[in-house]
């Protein structure tokens, strides 16, 4: 299959998969069947098309033309390599965790379920491959309709207000600014391609710039920059693994996947630096990732601490990004891989948690290290990454990042990441050391069974899930190079 | 030889088998039967006189072999074969579905009498649309107008009687306008022919009894198109009308309005009548107005059919902001949502029909649980109500696309935030009807609801993928409405 097919196969693979899903939805075994040979499938097709890129090569596949002189058109450069290979490999292990999940949990409309999560990742792959914004535009706003069903999938009072934030910020934003960005930048440029060294400069004056950087950065919703950032803990009604992939993952990380792609295909990364457009941007990533660490340390819900970090995390992309230097944009890019790993892992627990001993507050967890060892375990691991402390993933993106931080002369940004790491360490270690710690509470449900000195796990596939990813955490350590060589040349000298 | 006389029949064949419906009073499945042959004819040689425009230019009629401007000249370019294919297409897929819908909605010994008014207002629109003589389109405004009364006052409430009337005396107000400013034209320049009078009118439109006839045109044209402030026999008439015909008249009838007022300012006038009279900074502002206002007027309806009426008050705003602008994007993004907002709405109000027929009502609060009773209804209301939001990969997006573009061509960016904000309006009045339909239950004591018939579900689901297809491939209404744009700005070919 040559690479140009492959872009094509991957996007309709999971399309077809979710048809395929409906039509087995009587049978559920068949159906979960359909989900993971779909979601593995995928990867393969994803994984196939990476040697070409790494080779230099920009398999570009153009599907038809949508206006006069704008097609939808799909591109993979190595960016989008990365986020695709994400999304698709973590689909595996996170259709693995759903088995477990949503049956241990007798969680209904099973089927609308696993077809929206399918049709959810066909966007995100889409997104990953754009080749130029209308294509991502379209991808992204699919991925945000396709995941509505998802957040309101309980279908009660809690999840259709929490399904209005989302539905309202994510549709507000990127229609009421991003599209209105992406017009004056076709009205301005005259193109829309992803174009190495941006199509922005020479033709956009300052003001322009910097009132198109706003549009684009608030335009993304997904990238939860502080203050559209709501819909994101609002999001976590959800059942979990809705949580883990998509909103620790696919819809997140398209957020800043996208962040990055528009500095440095759209703005260009030396036109940004040359402008000093960025550095409001910096200010607000900065006051975001600080911010959010802060709120995150007041939830005593986990899921909530969860979406605040992740909220927090996807700042240190943003402004990565917004520092605009080789280094720190290499840095992003590795973050994306990283944080990944680290917080579906989190996630992966938080639903194991619940799973097993049916807690949803951290006030709960007394003890639960006890009855629950192995999720626990993995809990420790990745918030070791997500602090970034060596010898796992999480470490490396933050070196990166701090290092273009100070190559940049932004001192400051570096005081932030790592203040930040601190406040990281604030929200997760407590959790961890109540876990192993203290004595479990003597009424609570699973205080028998520990006083028994019984294991009290979540179901199989979840626990082969959450170790597999925090498993990935600690190699991600390992193989950090090979991802910033996949990056590298995002931020080389222009060619072709 | 009868492609050359395709102009006159597609009046002619709507025309001549009006009356015939009469002949089906105890038989209306045969009425039925008669209207949908004549639609897909109509449709026909719409599709054939577009196809022809494309290729070989303006097509001109001499009617009875009468040469113009002393006979009358049917004249069909780009722009009119353009609005006749909406009109026609809107026309076969709602007629194929109106059957059951009918059937339910009107007492069955007036059924036949809604398919000879339907077939006359057909006839109406599409020769108001052929015509190219500013007289007889006045004839063809008032078949189009009377047939159009008749058929909201068949609704099954009492109130559509009063709607009607409403529309009656407003709409009269409306074509005596019109009327009137012809009559002014007429005095000036001893001719009715539209092109005749493009060719004599700039000479004289500097003065007074023009301003005064330019005047009455906007008006009256305004008070049939929906124009706001003089909408205000829209709501009612879209909400008591039955089903059928508010997805046509919706579709159709202000669209066709719209052209009049296109054909008169740019054809007629060739936007000369803006320097001495800043009717399309009046426009501007009214258009604007209607974005916003209407938008959030329709947020708190508690009916979906006069919600539905609101947000089409507000989208003709936005045709008329994309006339007003006076360039060839605006006049495209205007032309460009004439074809779009007709496949969205036709959708959205065929959707409506369908739930009308199965739970007798079209309040908000009583469709309740539909997203599961009758799942292919509701999906089609949802993909409609994207569309009207402007949603990618519909035909509300490109709309919006070229309105946007229009602005920001002007440097306006504040009016692309305007447009934009309106849309975002969309979001929640369609977004209320979506959460009644698939949050809420069904409550306990209703009677169970089953799915549309097939009959009704296949037109409609039709006019959805429309929406869909020629939101992707926009190769026939971009390129049609850019070409349109051109000829009525007089750039390019």
């Amino acid at each position: 299959m040559s690479a140009d097919t492959a872009i094509l196969a991957a996007l309709a693979t999971p399309l077809i998969g979710g048809l395929l899903i409906l039509l087995t939805g009587s049978i559920p075994n068949l159906r979960e069947a359909v989900t993971l040979v779909t979601a593995a499938v995928l990867f393969l097709i994803v994984a196939s098309i990476t040697p070409t890129v790494l080779a230099g090569d920009r398999p570009e596949v153009t599907l038809l033309q949508m206006l006069p002189g704008l097609d939808i058109t799909f591109r993979v450069e190595p960016l989008g390599m990365l986020f695709g290979l994400i999304a698709s490999g973590l689909w595996i292990i996170n259709s693995i965790y759903s088995i477990g999940y949503m049956r241990g949990n007798d969680e209904g409309h099973q089927t609308r379920f696993y077809f929206f999560f399918a049709v959810a990742l066909s966007s995100a792959v889409g997104v990953a491959f754009s080749g130029n914004m209308l294509t991502l535009f379209v991808c992204y706003e699919v991925l945000t309709l396709s995941t509505y069903p998802l957040v309101t999938h309980h279908g009660d009072a809690n999840s259709l207000r929490s399904g209005r934030i989302y539905m309202g910020i994510l549709l507000g934003t990127s229609i009421g600014l991003l599209l209105f960005g992406m017009v004056w930048t076709w009205h301005v440029a005259g193109t829309l391609n992803f174009t190495q060294g941006g199509i922005l400069e020479g033709k956009a004056d300052e003001t322009i710039t910097v009132a198109l950087l706003f549009l684009y950065m608030f335009g993304i919703g997904k990238a939860a920059l502080m203050p559209i950032h709501r819909w994101l803990p609002a999001a976590m009604v959800a059942p979990t693994p809705v949580s883990a992939l998509l909103h620790a993952v696919a819809v997140v990380k398209a957020g800043a996947f996208t962040v990055v792609k528009v500095i440095v295909y759209i703005f260009g990364v030396d036109f940004l630096a040359d402008t000093g457009a960025t550095e409001w941007l910096m200010i607000v990533a900065a006051a975001t990732l600080l911010i959010a660490s802060v709120v995150a340390m007041r939830k005593d819900n986990l899921k909530a601490r969860l979406a605040y970090s992740t909220i927090s995390q996807l700042s240190y992309i943003v402004l990565g990004a917004a520092l605009v230097t080789g280094t720190a944009i290499i840095g992003a890019g590795m973050h994306l891989a990283m944080h990944a790993m680290g917080k579906i892992t989190l996630f992966f627990c938080a639903g194991a948690i619940y799973t097993a001993a049916h807690k949803t507050e951290i006030s709960q967890l007394n003890g639960i290290g006890r009855t629950m060892p192995i999720t626990m375990g993995a809990f420790a691991i990745a918030s070791l990454s997500i602090i970034g402390i060596p010898p796992l993933g999480g470490s490396w993106s933050k070196f990166q990042l701090m290092l273009g931080a100070a190559e940049g002369d932004h001192l400051v940004y570096v005081f932030v990441y790592a203040a930040s790491s601190l406040l990281s360490a604030a929200y997760l270690v407590p959790i961890i050391a109540r876990a192993f710690l203290l004595p479990p509470e003597a009424k609570s449900a699973g205080a028998a069974a520990a006083h028994e000195g019984g294991i009290q796990e979540a179901p199989l596939p979840c626990l082969i899930a959450l170790c597999t990813t925090a498993v990935g955490a600690i190699a991600l350590f390992f193989y950090a190079d090979a991802i910033a060589a996949l990056l590298a040349p995002i931020t080389g000298p222009i060619t072709g | 030889m009868i492609s050359a006389h395709l102009p006159i029949l597609q009046v002619v064949v709507p025309l001549i088998a009006a009356p015939l419906g009469l002949l089906f009073r105890r038989t209306p499945n045969l009425a039925w039967l008669l209207t949908l042959v004549i639609s897909w004819l109509t449709l026909a040689i719409s599709v054939a006189l577009l196809a022809q425009v494309l290729t070989g230019g303006p097509i001109s009629y001499e009617l009875g072999s009468w040469a113009p401007p002393w006979g009358i000249e049917y004249r069909i370019d780009i722009l009119s074969a353009f609005v006749l294919l909406i009109v026609s297409g809107v026309g076969a897929l709602v007629i194929l579905y109106a059957r059951q819908s009918v059937e339910a909605e009107i007492p069955g010994d007036r059924i036949y009498l809604f398919y000879t008014m339907y077939l006359l207002a057909l006839a109406g629109l599409l020769g108001i649309v052929t015509t190219g003589d500013a007289f007889n389109l006045f004839v063809f405004l008032e078949i189009s107008s009377l047939s159009s009364y008749v058929l909201i006052a068949l609704g099954a409430e009492r109130r559509a009687l009063t709607a009607a009337f409403r529309y009656l005396v407003l709409g009269t107000i409306g074509a005596t306008f019109y009327v009137i400013g012809v009559g002014l034209m007429y005095q000036m320049t001893g001719t009715l022919n539209i092109a005749d009078l493009a060719a004599r009118l700039p000479d004289v439109v500097q003065t007074r009894t023009m301003l005064v006839a330019i005047g009455f045109l906007t008006v009256g044209i305004g008070l049939k198109l929906g124009l706001f402030p003089v909408h205000v026999w829209l709501p009612n008439a879209y909400t008591y009308a039955p089903s059928v015909v508010t997805a046509f008249l919706a579709a159709t009838a202000t669209k066709v309005a719209v052209y009049v007022l296109l054909r008169m300012y740019y054809t007629v006038f060739q936007g000369h009548l803006f320097a001495p009279l800043p009717v399309d900074e009046i426009l501007f502002v009214l258009g604007i107005l209607a974005m916003l206002a209407m938008s959030a007027v329709a947020i708190f309806q508690t009916n979906a059919k006069r919600l539905l009426a609101y947000s089409s008050v507000a989208q003709i705003g936005y045709m008329i902001l994309g006339i007003s602008l006076v360039t060839v994007t605006g006049l495209t993004a205007g032309v460009l949502h004439l074809f779009n907002h007709a496949l969205m709405k036709a959708a959205l109000f065929l959707a409506l029909g369908c739930v009308f027929l199965r739970i007798r009502s079209a309040k908000v609060d009583d469709m309740a649980g539909l997203g599961k009773a009758m799942p292919w209804t509701m999906a089609a209301f949802v993909l409609g109500g994207f569309s009207l939001i402007g949603v990618p990969l519909t035909v509300g997006f490109i709309s919006k696309w070229y309105l946007i573009l229009a602005a920001l061509e002007k440097d306006w960016w504040w009016l692309a935030a305007i447009i934009l904000i309106s849309s975002l309006l969309a979001v929640i009045y369609i977004w209320r009807v979506v959460e009644v339909a698939y949050f809420r239950a069904r409550p306990a004591e209703a009677p169970p609801v089953t799915e549309a018939p097939l009959f009704m579900l296949v037109p409609m689901w039709a006019l959805v993928l429309a929406n869909i297809y020629f939101g992707i491939d926009t190769d026939l209404t971009v390129g049609t409405a850019a070409r349109a744009a051109q000829f009525l700005m007089g750039v390019g070919s």
